[in-house]
């Protein structure tokens, strides 16, 4: 083999090589840190396994946000009108929060039933729905939707998003 | 009589730019395919009466602000006559029809410049550089005037005031964050321009590299500024204290970054030694993909992020098909001629082509990690397979590791000869510096901390290792021509000098902040004193203040160490009344080690207690002192003699018969 060849040879071994360890390593950390969307009805329903980390969303219920006297942990319900699902979270919540507000909380699922966020998000535009959180009241509302009550559903969808 | 008509003026100006683009992308280009030299020079006066148009269809859009024109939609929803005037300007890219119709101009203004700088290029290469950029702003102005005109108007009851600036874009660092990220981005559409017009020609000599280098070097400048800026201003004014939140629109704007900057150094080699010749076409054209790419992401309201605002689908849609039918024309173009050209040179494992091809290599591996964490998501989305969101471990395990090793050879790099070299001599340029970095890197979290610390070593480790080796040049020099000997370096290699100090005082600040910041969210209230991070932050007061658009409540909170007063800070909570939505205002002392960090969380129950978040940040400046200096490393490299140098003796012997 002469030496041009061997060089080009060693060339594409090494980018294969490298290309090799690059895609296991990207898909074995994106396996590890995904967090998967879940509804609350999704969550009542137990199909959120407990203990690992997971996203959740919703409308935060009016009059579930409560507040420790003493500490800075507080505690809130997040509905898509369906199904609750009450969340803990220890420090301070973004300037958005607000009950009646959609939200996104990441954090883990404890065996109660309840969310203990690590995070919690809420948008800087009034008017917008987190994608997920828009996408899991429409759910909501088909399931719920039977001729008898389509105005109500009108009514909400039309009010609810943007 | 006349401002009542300026949105009409304003958007017959952005349709007058329009046709001139269209005439750009046409002409100039059948002009150099059939050899007249009458159409070409069409290029270069439509690309001047199209930045000309833009920049009235701009200055229309910003008297309407300023003028507080509430009949145009876009003003309406976007300002408010209560807004200080400068943040009424700077509201004309507050939001989506502003911010393109900058992206527009902006655009216009690079081929201005490139028409205007680049004219001792050969006719026809000129004119295909011109014809491209043509065809790009064409593809945006249709965009901007099909699916959002700044201009639409509200009539005939329009209302009475406007429904104001989001509060957050409401700050000094916004008014320059997105002009300078828009720079960044559509200045790569040069490089690119200049990539393609080199595959028509069928020229992939060296000549279109050093054309396009000052141009890449000067928007991957400006995107770097940009970046620093977004993330300056996250830091500060989202109040959360964090730089870096692997944010899909942050990520957005760094997979340009890494392209161009991966672009710059095979610019680099293709032009000293004619190597990787398609590699760096195919670089330019990936780069202004991307740039499209994220600005698709941004502006189409796929994602769920802080940028994210109700938006339009069908915007979406028109930027992906814009963004399908640049990458499909240029692969296509880049299929059928790229592998005419062949690169003849070979080069030895220990050479500077060798690490440069390394660091393309591992920076092109850092854009797709980035990419496919961005759209993996995305695409799980669209074909229905669940909504996942992918956090920034994934981002952190992946990039760090990555950025060590081009740290490696970022430091090896500059000592390395072109083409061949024993690796015995690379060993012996470089083991004093390994042993120096080394010292470095182990003395210095005891000096700091008292105590060991691995991640930290190994982040100083690499930053010295980066720095180090760079002083070797200059050091020879003087040895052998006495002090005038560093003279003789040209502007390119302080350039890259600065650059790479740039990186590493990045790379200084992202480990400090990283293993030494100090964070706790109390609840204090007036009288009550809290201590992080041995620092003791006291809250002395709690007022109300009144601004121009809102309420705030001020805190007023001294902090100490032992008997020393550091700093008083008065941190906020401003409420906002016509849009009735509440903001936090940081307050902030900033020093070249360390930053003292407060925000007000909120009110409770209790009625004199707030919950506060308290940060002690050390050396978190110098993350963005890097990026400037990057930039500024950047800009004199296109400050270099060679470019000018070169243009003049073009010239002499075109002026020759």
């Amino acid at each position: 083999m002469n030496p041009r060849r061997r060089q080009r040879l060693i060339i594409i071994v090494v980018l294969v090589a490298l290309a090799g360890i690059a895609i296991g390593l990207t898909l074995y950390s994106l396996r590890a840190n995904m967090n998967l969307f879940y509804s609350p009805t999704r969550i009542s329903a137990g199909e959120a396994s407990v203990g690992r980390s997971l996203r959740a969303g919703g409308v935060v219920r009016d009059d579930s946000v409560q507040r420790d006297q003493q500490t800075l942990d507080v505690t809130f319900t997040v509905t898509d009108f369906e199904e609750d699902v009450p969340v803990h979270y220890r420090g301070i919540l973004p300037d958005l929060f607000r009950e009646g507000q959609g939200v996104v909380i990441v954090g883990t699922l404890d065996e109660r039933g309840w969310i203990e966020a690590s995070e919690v998000l809420a948008k800087h535009d009034e008017n917008y729905m987190p994608p997920e959180v828009d996408g899991a009241l429409k759910a909501a509302e088909a399931r719920r939707a039977t001729p008898s009550d389509t105005a109500a559903v009108a009514e909400r969808r039309t009010s609810g998003t943007p | 009589m006349l401002i009542q008509i300026l949105p009409e003026i304003g958007l017959y100006a952005m349709m007058l730019a329009l046709a001139m683009a269209l005439v750009q992308a046409v002409v100039p280009l059948a002009g150099s395919l059939a050899r007249r030299p009458l159409w070409m020079s069409y290029a270069a006066p439509m690309a001047w009466g199209q930045a000309l148009f833009l920049l009235t269809a701009f200055v229309c859009l910003a008297l309407g602000f300023l003028f507080n024109d509430f009949s145009v939609a876009y003003i309406a929803s976007n300002a408010n006559s209560q807004l200080p005037w400068y943040y009424r300007l700077s509201a004309v890219w507050g939001g989506h029809e502003g911010s393109v119709l900058l992206w527009s101009m902006m655009m216009a203004f690079w081929g201005l410049a490139v028409s205007v700088f680049s004219r001792n290029l050969p006719r026809d290469m000129l004119a295909r550089v011109l014809a491209v950029l043509g065809m790009i702003n064409a593809g945006f102005l249709i965009f901007i005037l099909a699916t959002s005109s700044p201009f639409e108007r509200i009539l005939p009851v329009p209302p009475s005031d406007g429904a104001d600036l989001n509060p957050l874009l409401q700050d000094p660092g916004l008014i320059v964050h997105p002009p300078m990220l828009y720079m960044g981005y559509v200045g790569f559409s040069v490089a690119f321009a200049f990539a393609l017009a080199a595959l028509m020609g069928g020229r992939l000599d060296a000549a279109w590299t050093r054309w396009a280098r000052p141009w890449t070097n000067l928007a991957w400048a400006f995107l770097s500024v940009g970046i620093a800026l977004g993330s300056w201003w996250a830091y500060y004014e989202l109040g959360w204290g964090g730089w870096w939140f692997w944010d899909p629109v942050e990520n957005a704007s760094l997979m340009p970054w890494l392209a161009g900057t991966a672009l710059m150094h095979s610019l680099a080699v293709t032009e000293k030694r004619g190597g990787f010749k398609s590699w760096t076409v195919l670089l330019a054209i990936v780069t202004f993909s991307l740039s499209l790419l994220g600005t698709f992401l941004v502006r189409s309201g796929v994602l769920t992020s802080v940028h994210a605002f109700a938006n339009d689908p069908s915007r979406g849609t028109f930027i992906l098909i814009l963004l399908g039918l640049t990458v499909g024309a240029s692969l296509t173009l880049y299929a059928f001629r790229a592998p005419r050209v062949k690169s003849p040179l070979g080069f030895g494992w220990c050479s500077r082509d060798a690490m440069l091809l390394f660091n393309n290599i591992l920076l092109l591996v850092m854009m797709v990690t980035v990419l496919l964490g961005t759209l993996y998501p995305l695409i799980l989305d669209s074909l229905d397979l669940g909504k996942i969101s992918v956090g920034p471990p994934y981002f952190n395990t992946l990039i760090v590791p990555l950025t060590v090793a081009l740290g490696l050879f970022m430091g090896a790099g500059p000592v390395t000869r072109w083409k061949q070299m024993a690796p015995r001599e690379l060993i012996k340029r470089l083991w004093l510096s390994a042993m120096v970095a080394l010292m470095v890197a182990l003395t210095m979290p005891w000096l700091y901390d008292g105590a060991w610390s691995l991640s930290v070593t190994l982040g100083l480790l690499v930053a010295a290792w980066i720095v180090v080796p760079l002083v070797r040049e200059p050091l020879v020099l003087i040895r052998r021509f006495g002090l005038r000997g560093p003279g003789k370096l040209s502007r390119s290699h302080y350039g890259m000098v600065l650059g790479h100090i740039g990186m590493a005082m990045t790379i200084v600040g992202v480990t400090m902040v990283s293993n030494y910041d100090h964070a706790d969210n109390v609840r204090m209230r007036p009288g009550h004193s809290v201590e992080v991070g041995g620092y003791r932050f006291t809250m002395t007061q709690l007022n109300e203040v009144h601004g121009p658009n809102y309420l705030a409540d001020r805190a007023t909170v001294r902090v100490t160490q032992g008997d020393r007063l550091m700093a008083m800070l008065h941190p906020e909570k401003r409420f906002f009344d016509t849009q009735r939505q509440a903001m936090t205002e940081t307050a902030l002392d900033h020093g070249l080690t360390r930053d003292l960090y407060v925000a007000m969380g909120e009110p409770l129950d209790d009625g004199e207690s707030w919950a506060m978040r308290i940060q002690v940040k050390p050396f978190v400046r110098w993350l963005w002192l890097g990026a400037l200096l990057m930039a500024a490393g950047g800009i004199l490299a296109v400050c270099d003699r060679r470019y000018r140098h070169r243009s003049r003796t073009r010239q002499m012997m075109e002026a020759r018969p």
